[in-house]
C-alpha cells in the first residue's frame, strides 16, 4: 500500500490539471469551484436535493468503460476527486455552444437561468449516454419554466461524436491508493478491502465515506469535523457485482446507478424501487452499503432487500462473517456492525422456495411528490405460492414504519398456508394497519402511514392480479 | 431582425447556458470584500435578555458583530409601516429571526463565529395559527370590508356554509437573497442586490444608515428568480450589508444558504374563509357572505394589498350579485408573509372555485355548467364587479368554450365516467376552470414607469429602463419594444442593469405590471428620439419634414420616397453633428384608474387577463397520489409581445401553482418552529410530475388597446389555471363515492389529504337528503363545513 502521504490534491477541471496544498480534504467541489472563481456552477441548496451545482465527472459506466457522470458538487469532498477529472458548465462551450447549449437557448428552456448550468451538465452527461430521458433530469429543480421547453431541448437532441466522447476514449479510470494529510485532517482512498481494514483498526475513531451523498450534507453545512476519512469507493472488493444462476452479490461500494442498469429486470421490485430512488446525480454516487450502512428507517433500498431474504458479508480484521439483512438492524440508526467491521456485499437469492410454483414480488413507494422524495411509507413485497395458489413463504418489509426498516412478521407468519385471494388480503390489512406504531412527521401522519402499510398490501395484490 | 411579436428566446439565454450570466453574488469580489452571517432565534417569541458576543472574537477572521447600536439611522425595514427591526432589540417575533449579525473576512469564519454567540432568551407563548390569532384577538389591522347589495337578506333558495383554509408556499426562487455593499471615502454606497424593487431598496438603506437617497446607488444585475419574494423582502440584506459596509469602510456581502433563505424570509399568505352562500336551484350564486383572514406573520410587509387583491379576486368570473366580504391580517409569530405571484388572488380565487364545486355536487349539476351559468356577461351590472368596476372587455366565454373546444372536453368526460365505471382502485377526473385576473397595482401611485434611452455617435444604443430582470424575458421584451419602435436590429442595442442612478422612484417590478409600464415607457423615449431624428434624415434626404417617415430595419425614410432612405446610425451620427441630443428619458402613468380604499370600490384596473384551463387526472385509492394526465389551456395575451417568452410563462405559472396546491406543504410545528426549510422536505415539482400531453395555446386575434403594442400581462395569471388540477382531483375523489355532495380537500392535495378525503366519502351515506330551503339568518357561520343545507344549531 502507498503509505507516502501526500500534501498536494491533484484533479483535473476543464482539462486543466490543477495542484493545491493545504485545502481540506472535506471542501466540496462547490465551494472550490465558487471560490476558485469558477462561478458558472451555482448553489441552489447545498443540500443534493436541487441540482443547480450539478457538473460532470468522468467515472465508469456499468460496463467498465468509461463515462461522464452528473454529480452535485456541493456533496462532493475535493478528497474523492483527487486523480479524477470534472467538466464543468464554463469547460463544454469552448469556441460554439455545445449542442446542449444551442437545444437549451432555441426552446427557452432557461428563463431566470440560475439552474441552468445544472440542468446542462445533466444533459450534457446523458447526451453521451445516447438519450435525454426525463429520468436525467429529474434532479434538477427549476421553478421558472414548469420544465416543458427544457423537455423539448432534450428530445431534439442527437448525439454525435465529438471531442468529448474522444475525450472519454482515452481516460484511463486507474487510480491509486491515495493518502492526503492536512494539518487537521487525513483522507485515505485505499485499493484493497486490507488496507481499508488496517486502517480502520490503526484508526478506530475513522469514519468511512464512499459517494458521500449522506455524508456530503455534513461537508456541505460544515456541521462536523471528520479528522480521519476512509473512502471506499475505489476499493476492488467493494467494487464487484457477481451475478450467476443462483444469486446476484453486490459489492457495497457499488453505485445505484450500475445496480440499475446491470440488474436490470432481474428482481421487479428492485427496478421499481431504483426507479423512485433519488435522482441521477444521487445515484451515480449513492452505494448500496452506504443506503444500509446509515440504517435510516426511511432508507429505499432495506425493504426491498429485506423482501429478497438479502444476506451481508461483514469483514473486519479478524475475519468475515454472514448475517441476514433482517437482523442487522437493531434500533434507530444502530446496526449489528462491530467496531472495526464493514459492509463487504449483499447476495440475492434468485430462487424462491423449494415447495413453492412461483414468485409474485414488487415494491412501492409513497412520497409526497412521486419523484424523488423521500417515503412516506416504503413497502416491498415477496410471496412464493405453490401449485394450489397457496402461500409458502411471505415477505412484508416496510420503510418509515418504525425505527427501523422492518418486516411484518406476525402477518408473514400468519399468511402461510393461505390462499391468495382477495379475502386473504383483506384479513392481512386488517392486521397490516396495527402492525407497527409510526410516528407522525412533516411527511405524513401516523395515521396515513398505517392506512398505507394496510392498503398498500392490497394494491399490491390488486396489481399482480392485474398482470396475470 | 426580431422585434415586438418575434418569439425570440431570452436575450440572456446564451449566457445562462455557458454559466457566463452574471448574478449578484457571481461578481469579481473587490479586495477585502467581508462576509456576514446571521445568528438564528431559537423561540418563536422570546425576550433578548442579554448577548454576548465574546467568544465570536476567538474565531480567526472576525471583524466585528453587528448589533442595533451600530445602526446610524432608523432600525427598520418595513414598507408599508416602520414595523420592522432590521436587528431585534427587546423581542424576537418568529422562529429563526436573525438577532445578530457577524461580520467576517470570510463566509467560513462568520458562520464558525454565529456559532458561538450567546444568547440568553426568556420565551414567550406564541400565536402560530390564524385561528388562534382569532381567538386571542391577534391582527395587524382592523376590518376592512367591500359591499355590494343586501347579502344577509339576498332572495336565494338554498345556502350552505363552510370554510376553506390554505397554506402558505416557500418561492424556492434558485438565488438565495444576497446582496453587497461597496463604500466609498466619502460616505456614498453601491449597492448590489438581488431585488425585485430597487428604489425601496435604496429608500431603507438610506433610513438604516440615515443619509440621502442620492448617496446609495442600488443596481440589480439579474435576479435568479424572485416570484415575489424580492420585492419587499430583499431589503434587510441590502440594508444589513450597507451597515457592515458603513461600521467597517469595507465592501461586505450576504449570500444566505437555502436552510437560512428559507426560515427566515415569508412566504405566500395562508388564508383562512368562512363563508355563506346563496344560490338558486339552476345553480345561480345570488349571495355570498365571506370573511377572509390572511396569516400576516409577524410584521405588516405588504399584506394589506395582498389581502386587498385577494378580496377582489374573490369573485373570479363570477357575477355575484349580493355579496360582503370582511378581510383582515391576523398577526402571528411567523416569517412576515409577503408577495408571491398572484399577490392574493390565488387565495380569493380558491374560495369561490371551492364553493361553486360544491353548489354544483349538492344540485346534481355538472360543476362547469353552474360556472358557466354564474360568468360575468352582458353588459351593466351583470357585467360588473362587486367593487363597481365595469368588465369592459369581458373574454370569459372566448376562453372558456375556446379550450374546451381544444380539450375535447365533452368527450373526455364521457370516457372517464366510463373509466371510472370498470375501475375501482384508480379513479380520474376531468375539470375546467377560467381566470380573470385584475391588471395594475392596486395602488395607484405604483403604476408609473421611466425610461433611458442613450444613442452614441457609433449609432449603438443603451437602454435602460425601471423594471428588474428576474427570469420573466422583462429585457428580451424591451429590447423588442425598442427595436420596433425605432425600427432598428435588436443587435444595435443593449440592456444595461436596472440603477436608481439611471432610472429613480421605480415602482416594484410586480403585478404582472413589468411589460405594461416600462415599455410604454421605453416607447415614449424612442419616440422622441425619432422626432429629433425625423428632420435630421429630412434634411439629408433633401425632402420636407412634415411627411411620414418611417423608421424600419435599420433605415430612415419617407412613405412618399421609399427609394430614398438613410440610415440609422448615419442620421445619429449626422444628429450629432448638428448639436442634437442622443438622450432621451421616457415616462408613463396608466391612465384612468382610480382605488378608494376606504370603501374598496372603484377602477383598480387597467384591464383583466384572461384564460381557462382543463385538466385531467388519476388518482389511486390506495395511496391517494395523483397522475397528471394532460393538461389544456388557451391564454389571453393579447397580441404577444413574444410568443416564446408568454408560452414560458404560461406553462411555469401553471407548474408553480401546481405546486403550491399539490404538494408543497409549508409545516410549522407546536412551538413555532419551520420543518419544511429544505428541499428534502420541502417538495416543488420536478420535470416527472409534467404530463407529456401539455398543450398551451394563446387566444388569436386579441390586441388589447390601449397597452404596449396590443399586448397583455401574463406573469401571474397562469398561476391560478393550475386551480382546475385541484377542482379534477375533486371530480375524482367524488368518483370513489354514490352521490357526493362536497368533496372536502385540504391545501395542498398531498396524497396523504386525498386519501384521507377518499375514506371520508367511502365512509359517508350513499343517500343525500333532498336539499332543504333554508334562510340565510337561519344559518351561522360555522367553522367546520358540515353545515350542509341544515339549519344550525
Amino acid at each position: 500500500m502507498n503509505q507516502n502521504p501526500n500534501k498536494h490534491l491533484t484533479f483535473t477541471i476543464n482539462g486543466e490539471k490543477l495542484v493545491f496544498g493545504g485545502l481540506s480534504p472535506t471542501m466540496t467541489l462547490l465551494e472550490f469551484l465558487r471560490g476558485s472563481g469558477r462561478v458558472g456552477t451555482k448553489e441552489g441548496c447545498g443540500d443534493g436535493d436541487c441540482g443547480a451545482c450539478t457538473v460532470a465527472i468522468i467515472g465508469e459506466s456499468s460496463n467498465g468503460v468509461p463515462c461522464f457522470q452528473a454529480v452535485n458538487s456541493c456533496l462532493i469532498p475535493l478528497g474523492a476527486i483527487a486523480g479524477r477529472e470534472i467538466v464543468t458548465v464554463e469547460g463544454i462551450g469552448n469556441g460554439k455552444p455545445h449542442p446542449v447549449q444551442t437545444a437549451m437557448i432555441e426552446t427557452a428552456g432557461s428563463q431566470c437561468g440560475y439552474c441552468t448550468p445544472g440542468f446542462v451538465m445533466s444533459m450534457f452527461a446523458a447526451y453521451y449516454d445516447g438519450k435525454i430521458t426525463d429520468a436525467a433530469i429529474e434532479g434538477n429543480l427549476c421553478r421558472c419554466t414548469g420544465y416543458l421547453p427544457i423537455r423539448r431541448a432534450a428530445e431534439r437532441l442527437i448525439k454525435i461524436e465529438d471531442q468529448f466522447s474522444e475525450k472519454l476514449n482515452v481516460t484511463n479510470l486507474e487510480l491509486e491508493s491515495f493518502v492526503y494529510e492536512t494539518n487537521r485532517q487525513n483522507f485515505y482512498r485505499p485499493t484493497r478491502l486490507k488496507e481499508v481494514l488496517d486502517l480502520l483498526e490503526q484508526f478506530p475513531e475513522a469514519v468511512l465515506v464512499a459517494g458521500a451523498t449522506d455524508l456530503g450534507l455534513e461537508f456541505s453545512w460544515h456541521t462536523k469535523e471528520f479528522p480521519i476519512l476512509i473512502s471506499t469507493e475505489n476499493v476492488a472488493e467493494l467494487k464487484t457485482l457477481i451475478q450467476t444462476e443462483e444469486f446476484v452479490e453486490i459489492g457495497a461500494a457499488v453505485s445505484l446507478s450500475r445496480i440499475e442498469e446491470k440488474l436490470k429486470g432481474v428482481f421487479l421490485g428492485l427496478d421499481e424501487m431504483l426507479h423512485w430512488f433519488a435522482a441521477r446525480q444521487i445515484k451515480n454516487r449513492a452505494t448500496v452499503g452506504g443506503n444500509i450502512g446509515t440504517a435510516s428507517p426511511i432508507g429505499d433500498l432495506p425493504p426491498v432487500l429485506l423482501s429478497l431474504d438479502a444476506e451481508l458479508k461483514l469483514a473486519s480484521a479478524n475475519g468475515e462473517r454472514t448475517i441476514l439483512l433482517a437482523d442487522f438492524f437493531k434500533g434507530y440508526r444502530e446496526t449489528d456492525l462491530r467496531a472495526g467491521e464493514i459492509i463487504v456485499s449483499v447476495k440475492l437469492s434468485k430462487l424462491i422456495s423449494a415447495d413453492s410454483a412461483r414468485r409474485i414480488q414488487q415494491s412501492y413507494k409513497v412520497g409526497k411528490r412521486g419523484t424523488d422524495d423521500i417515503s412516506i411509507v416504503a413497502a416491498a413485497f415477496a410471496i412464493d405460492l405453490n401449485r394450489e395458489n397457496r402461500i409458502v413463504k411471505a415477505r412484508l418489509a416496510y420503510g418509515g414504519v418504525a425505527a427501523i426498516p422492518a418486516r411484518a412478521r406476525v402477518v408473514e407468519d400468519w399468511l402461510i398456508g393461505k390462499t391468495w385471494n382477495l379475502e386473504t388480503v383483506r384479513d392481512a390489512k386488517e392486521q397490516l394497519k396495527n402492525a407497527f406504531t409510526p410516528l407522525t412527521d412533516v411527511r405524513g401522519s401516523a395515521d396515513y402511514r398505517k392506512l398505507l402499510t394496510a392498503n398498500l398490501f392490497e394494491k399490491f395484490f390488486v396489481e399482480m392480479e392485474a398482470i396475470r | 431582425m426580431s422585434k415586438a411579436g418575434q418569439p425570440i428566446s431570452h436575450e440572456s439565454a446564451a449566457h445562462h447556458v455557458s454559466g457566463r450570466a452574471v448574478y449578484t453574488d457571481d461578481q469579481r469580489q473587490p479586495a477585502g470584500m467581508l462576509s456576514l452571517y446571521p445568528v438564528l432565534a431559537p423561540h418563536a417569541r422570546a425576550k433578548i435578555l442579554a448577548i454576548d458576543v465574546s467568544a465570536a472574537f476567538e474565531i480567526p477572521g472576525v471583524v466585528t458583530i453587528l448589533t442595533a447600536g451600530d445602526i446610524p439611522g432608523e432600525n427598520d425595514t418595513g414598507t408599508i409601516i416602520h414595523d420592522e427591526p432590521l436587528i431585534p432589540t427587546a423581542e424576537i417575533s418568529y422562529w429563526g429571526q436573525a438577532v445578530v449579525w457577524v461580520v467576517a473576512e470570510t463566509e467560513d469564519a462568520a458562520r464558525e463565529a454565529a456559532k458561538r454567540v450567546v444568547v440568553e432568551y426568556e420565551p414567550l407563548a406564541p400565536v402560530l395559527t390564524i385561528k388562534e390569532s382569532i381567538e386571542k384577538d391577534s391582527f395587524l389591522t382592523i376590518p376592512t370590508i367591500m359591499k355590494r347589495g343586501e347579502p344577509e337578506n339576498a332572495p336565494a333558495e338554498y345556502w350552505l356554509a363552510g370554510e376553506v383554509e390554505m397554506n402558505g408556499q416557500d418561492h424556492f426562487y434558485l438565488e438565495t437573497q444576497t446582496s453587497w455593499a461597496l463604500p466609498d471615502s466619502e460616505g456614498n454606497y453601491q449597492v448590489y442586490s438581488s431585488t425585485q424593487h430597487p428604489t425601496e431598496t435604496q429608500i431603507i438603506v438610506g433610513r438604516v444608515l440615515g443619509i440621502p437617497g442620492n448617496r446609495i446607488n442600488v443596481t440589480v444585475l439579474r435576479m435568479g428568480g424572485a416570484f415575489g419574494g424580492k420585492e419587499s423582502q430583499a431589503n434587510p440584506y441590502a440594508a444589513i450589508v450597507a451597515l457592515a459596509a458603513h461600521k467597517t469602510g469595507r465592501p461586505a456581502r450576504v449570500r444566505l444558504r437555502r436552510h437560512e433563505d428559507m426560515i427566515l424570509t415569508g412566504k405566500r399568505h395562508g388564508f383562512l374563509a368562512r363563508y355563506k352562500a346563496g344560490f338558486n336551484r339552476n345553480g345561480k350564486l345570488i349571495s355570498l357572505l365571506c370573511e377572509l383572514f390572511a396569516d400576516g406573520g409577524w410584521s405588516l410587509d405588504l399584506s394589506p394589498p395582498v389581502l386587498s387583491r385577494a378580496m377582489v379576486h374573490l369573485d373570479n368570473a363570477y357575477y355575484i350579485p349580493h355579496i360582503e366580504v370582511l378581510g383582515r391580517i391576523a398577526r402571528t409569530n411567523k416569517t412576515s408573509n409577503t408577495a408571491f405571484r398572484g399577490f392574493g388572488g390565488p387565495q380569493g380565487m380558491i374560495v369561490i372555485e371551492d364553493i361553486i364545486d360544491r353548489i354544483a355536487r349538492t344540485l346534481n349539476l355538472p360543476p362547469e355548467v353552474v360556472r358557466e351559468r354564474n360568468f360575468y356577461h352582458g353588459a351593466g351590472e351583470t357585467n360588473t364587479t362587486p367593487y363597481g368596476q365595469e368588465i369592459f372587455d369581458n373574454r370569459i366565454e372566448r376562453v372558456w368554450s375556446e379550450v374546451k373546444s381544444n380539450a375535447n372536453f365533452s368527450e373526455r368526460k364521457m370516457e372517464i365516467v366510463e373509466f371510472n365505471r370498470s375501475n375501482f382502485h384508480k379513479k380520474r377526473g376531468l375539470a375546467i376552470t377560467p381566470v380573470k385576473f385584475g391588471i395594475s397595482f392596486n395602488k395607484t401611485v405604483y403604476n408609473q414607469a421611466g425610461a433611458l434611452l442613450l444613442i452614441y455617435t457609433d449609432g449603438s444604443i443603451l437602454l435602460n429602463h425601471g423594471g428588474t430582470e428576474m427570469g420573466q424575458g422583462l429585457h428580451t421584451k424591451m429590447l423588442q419594444v425598442a427595436a420596433r419602435t425605432l425600427g432598428v436590429s435588436l443587435e444595435k442595442i443593449r440592456m444595461s442593469p436596472t440603477a436608481v442612478d439611471k432610472v429613480p422612484n421605480t415602482s416594484a417590478t410586480a403585478a404582472s405590471s413589468g411589460s405594461d409600464l416600462n415599455g410604454q415607457a421605453v416607447k415614449d423615449a424612442c419616440e422622441q428620439i425619432k422626432a429629433r431624428l425625423t428632420p435630421v434624415a429630412a434634411k439629408m434626404l433633401d425632402i420636407g419634414a412634415a411627411g411620414d417617415f418611417v423608421f424600419e430595419n435599420d433605415w430612415i425614410y419617407s412613405r412618399d420616397y421609399p427609394s430614398d432612405r438613410v440610415s440609422f446610425t448615419d442620421a445619429v451620427k449626422e444628429a450629432y453633428q448638428q448639436r442634437i441630443s442622443l438622450m432621451a428619458t421616457g415616462y408613463y402613468r396608466t391612465p384612468n384608474i382610480h382605488w378608494d380604499v376606504k370603501t374598496n370600490t372603484g377602477r383598480p384596473f387597467y384591464y383583466f387577463a384572461y384564460g381557462a384551463a382543463v385538466s385531467e387526472v388519476e388518482v389511486d385509492g390506495f395511496t391517494g397520489t395523483f397522475r397528471l394526465r394532460q393538461v389544456d389551456i388557451v391564454n389571453d395575451v393579447g397580441e404577444s409581445l413574444n410568443p416564446l417568452i408568454d408560452l414560458g410563462q404560461i406553462e411555469g405559472g401553471f407548474v408553480q401553482g401546481m405546486g403550491w396546491l399539490t404538494m408543497e406543504e409549508v409545516v410549522w410545528d407546536d412551538e413555532g418552529r419551520l420543518r419544511t426549510f429544505s428541499p428534502s422536505t420541502y417538495k416543488i415539482p420536478t420535470v416527472g410530475e409534467i404530463p407529456e400531453k401539455f398543450n398551451v395555446s394563446l387566444l388569436e386575434r386579441a390586441p388589447q388597446n390601449g397597452v404596449i403594442y396590443g399586448s397583455k400581462a401574463v406573469g401571474e395569471p397562469p398561476l391560478m389555471l393550475a386551480i382546475s388540477v385541484r377542482e379534477a382531483i375533486r371530480a375524482a375523489i367524488a368518483a370513489f363515492g354514490e352521490r357526493v355532495e362536497y368533496v372536502p380537500l385540504s391545501l395542498p392535495a398531498t396524497p396523504e389529504a386525498i386519501l384521507m378525503s377518499i375514506e371520508r366519502i367511502k365512509n359517508e351515506s350513499p343517500t343525500p337528503k333532498p336539499p332543504a330551503p333554508v334562510r340565510a339568518d337561519e344559518l351561522e357561520m360555522v367553522t367546520q363545513n358540515d353545515g350542509i343545507l341544515s339549519p344550525v344549531g
